[in-house]
């Protein structure tokens, strides 16, 4: 009797070292599940979710306080993803939030920028060049075409500009026959 | 004798290679004018380095490799540049693609060549070299030779294996060059074999093709070179599908033929190889067979960058039933999207198409699970199911089921009695699944992007509050013993200090792969800066 218990003391003793120490050394900094719905969003940083940013929405998300249908550039997929991930039905877009547009990204109109770096300053992911008074650029590759530099610009000056298919980019159609008239 | 393994698969289409086999190789006259595409190989395009109206030597480099992984474009003759402009180039999709257009003026007038004494080259500076003749593989996938004649980290690669089987119908251009050059192919493959250090030469080519076996044979007398003919089967000319033939091994899923010790060339690329090393002639011409709806289908020597019309016209006009035509062969080749796309690099056949040659075919019917398909995937892939998953738009699972291993040769449409495109699926699949990972690179990007502008703009948010908190504690007394003018004094000798150990410690890095002009073009700023240091240093020195 006194054995018995002993043993599964001890064991109990033994099992909860060997978890109190996993705890402290596999330490996980963040929820993983928010960094899994982070991956799954597209870095836009846009904004349009009410959140700022990506990763706050994300956030969100996983605390349960939004829905997963706020995010215009994910589009259709992006929810159908994050409604795999979470368990949950996929919903259209909510289009409070606006609606899914064609990737694009800032241009410059350069001959009508004063250099005032409004726009640099609201730029999520620095991907404009310039300095005060001096002409200001957009880093095409590195814009996501999140639109926060249009609104500060006192000139109008900046536009969207679709990103065109090239022969890089160009994708094979998915096949569909033409019906012909007999 | 040596043993020949089969791989799983495969299908006996029509050859139709005898009427383009009759007449030799003729060598195509000038074209008016030719267009030069700047991206003809797989990996980066090429930067043009010429401007409009700049006059241009035969076999002068107008196009500058990009990277590794790119290869340098030359003007097929001299003449003036007329144009640098996005123009219709062989692709599927049918969108421009940057070009140098060249008006000939008819001297054809070589710029200076020099062959390489390859053997006693350093084998690094042979591959840039190559790169700069711009050499690619001219069996069809166009991959930059110097890149695969890198043996890499292994000491050697000691299967070479050179590529003659030229399983496609209609094709021809590698029998004829074969039969008509054996000795320039034999000449490349020595110094192939030089690069790899391979201990082990095959020449695989099908029995379909008697007179290019002999000529063969004939060109290796006195080599150990060996020439093995392998059964008429289509894929056979895939390289892994040859590989799997002579050696009867197979590479892993997803890898490269160099993990099992074995590196496949084309016979052509072997020619063009000779012809670049022995010659000093850059790759701006190559065999194309002109077939199909013509009078007299025949090969021609023509240069990089003529018009798929002026090629055609040479066969006789087109007859009058022709609805285009097909660059490479109708297994894996692709309607050309307009006739005056120019011949590149990968251009090894063009045949003309008509109805009758080829007639469209009947509407696709629901698969009906008979699995011919899996049959004759030489892959051993499972067609039907890589269908549904490609159908579903389910690209994880089509992944899980090695779409990339399907190399996409054509032989699943062939038996499938339902006619269903399936090779269109896969490829609408992969460039799906390509897309994604694009945009999720970039996605990436911007995620690191943006946490270090976040990260940014709390730094200097603290830098703020710090020099205000210290702004307002006001200046420390100083350290007894030291006045307030030494303090300063010391202060600025450590960041002078600094900034000494971190420019002695900054070393220029990533120039191992630039072009000779680039370097010098460093050592020349570097010599400045060295110069402009020295000035600097000197008043200092003499207050």
């Amino acid at each position: 009797m006194l054995t018995a218990l002993l043993a599964m003391a001890g064991l109990a003793l033994f099992l909860g070292l060997v978890l109190g120490f996993a705890a402290i050394k596999f330490k996980v900094e963040e929820s993983p599940l928010v960094q899994k719905i982070d991956a799954i969003l597209p870095q836009t940083q846009c904004g349009q979710c009410t959140y700022p940013g990506c990763k706050p929405y994300a956030t969100a998300i996983a605390a349960g306080e939004a829905d997963i249908n706020q995010c215009p550039p994910g589009g259709e997929e992006g929810i159908r993803k994050l409604a795999e991930l979470l368990g949950v039905e996929p919903k259209p877009l909510n289009a409070e939030h606006g609606v899914t547009k064609p990737k694009a990204v800032a241009v410059i109109d350069e001959n009508l920028c004063i250099g005032c770096t409004l726009c640099i300053q609201a730029c999520p992911v620095d991907a404009i060049l310039g300095a005060a008074k001096h002409m200001h650029t957009v880093i095409a590759p590195e814009c996501t075409g999140c639109e926060l530099c249009i609104p500060p610009c006192p000139v109008d000056c900046i536009s969207m500009a679709p990103i065109q298919e090239d022969i890089t980019t160009w994708k094979w159609k998915y096949p569909v026959y033409s019906i012909k008239h007999a | 004798m040596r043993q020949l393994f089969d791989f799983h698969g495969g299908v006996h289409p029509a050859q139709h290679k005898a009427e383009s086999a009759t007449l030799p190789i003729a060598a195509a006259p000038l074209p008016t004018r030719l267009i030069v595409p700047m991206h003809q190989h797989i990996g980066n395009r090429a930067k043009p380095i010429v401007s409009v109206g700049e006059r241009v030597l035969k076999g002068q480099m107008i196009g500058q490799a990009d990277g590794y992984i790119s290869c340098a474009v030359h003007a097929p003759t001299s003449g003036t540049v007329s144009a640098i402009e996005m123009a219709t180039v062989p692709h599927p999709s049918g969108l421009p693609d940057l070009c140098i257009s060249i008006e000939p003026d008819g001297a054809d007038q070589w710029v200076e060549r020099t062959p390489l004494d390859y053997a006693a080259m350093n084998p690094s500076e042979l591959r840039n070299r190559l790169r700069d003749l711009g050499l690619a593989g001219m069996g069809g996938a166009v991959f930059p030779s110097h890149a695969k004649l890198n043996p890499g980290r292994r000491p050697n690669v000691p299967t070479l294996i050179l590529n003659g089987a030229e399983c496609e119908p209609w094709i021809t251009c590698d029998d004829m060059l074969m039969r008509e050059r054996a000795d320039q192919i034999i000449s490349g493959a020595k110094i192939m074999q030089h690069m790899l250090g391979a201990t082990e030469v095959l020449i695989g080519i099908e029995d379909n093709k008697p007179e290019a076996i002999q000529a063969l044979r004939a060109a290796c007398a006195g080599t150990d070179f060996e020439v093995v003919v392998v059964p008429t089967k289509y894929p056979s000319g895939g390289a892994k599908q040859l590989t799997k033939i002579l050696t009867g091994k197979e590479p892993p899923a997803g890898g490269r033929s160099t993990e099992i010790g074995v590196q496949v060339f084309n016979v052509a690329t072997a020619y063009s190889l000779a012809r670049a090393v022995l010659h000093g002639e850059p790759v701006i011409s190559r065999m194309v067979t002109v077939t199909g709806n013509v009078e007299r289908p025949q090969n021609f020597e023509a240069l990089i960058g003529t018009p798929a019309r002026d090629l055609v016209a040479l066969a006789g006009p087109p007859r009058a039933d022709t609805q285009g035509y097909i660059m490479g062969g109708p297994m894996m080749g692709f309607k050309l999207p307009a006739d005056q796309a120019p011949l590149i690099k990968a251009t090894n056949c063009l045949i003309a198409t008509s109805p009758k040659l080829f007639p469209a075919p009947p509407p696709a019917l629901p698969c009906i699970r008979c699995t011919l398909c899996a049959q004759a995937c030489p892959v051993e892939l499972q067609p039907q199911e890589l269908y549904w998953f490609a159908r579903g738009k389910e690209f994880g699972k089509a992944q899980e089921y090695d779409l990339f291993d399907c190399i996409e040769c054509g032989c699943c449409d062939y038996v499938c009695p339902s006619h269903i495109p399936l090779v269109q699926y896969y490829r609408f699949a992969k460039s799906e699944i390509w897309a994604r990972e694009r945009e999720k690179d970039k996605a990436d990007i911007a995620r690191d992007r943006h946490e270090f502008r976040d990260y940014r703009i709390e730094r200097e948010k603290k830098d703020r509050a710090d020099k205000l908190a210290a702004k307002t504690q006001g200046p420390k007394t100083p350290v007894t013993g030291h006045t307030e003018a030494d303090n300063k004094q010391a202060a600025i000798q450590a960041a002078i200090d600094r900034a000494k150990l971190k420019r002695a410690g900054v070393e220029p890095k990533n120039v191992d792969n630039l072009p000779a002009d680039k370097l010098q073009e460093i050592r020349e700023i570097e010599a400045r800066r060295a110069q402009l240091k020295h000035a600097m240093e000197k008043p200092a020195e003499t207050p």
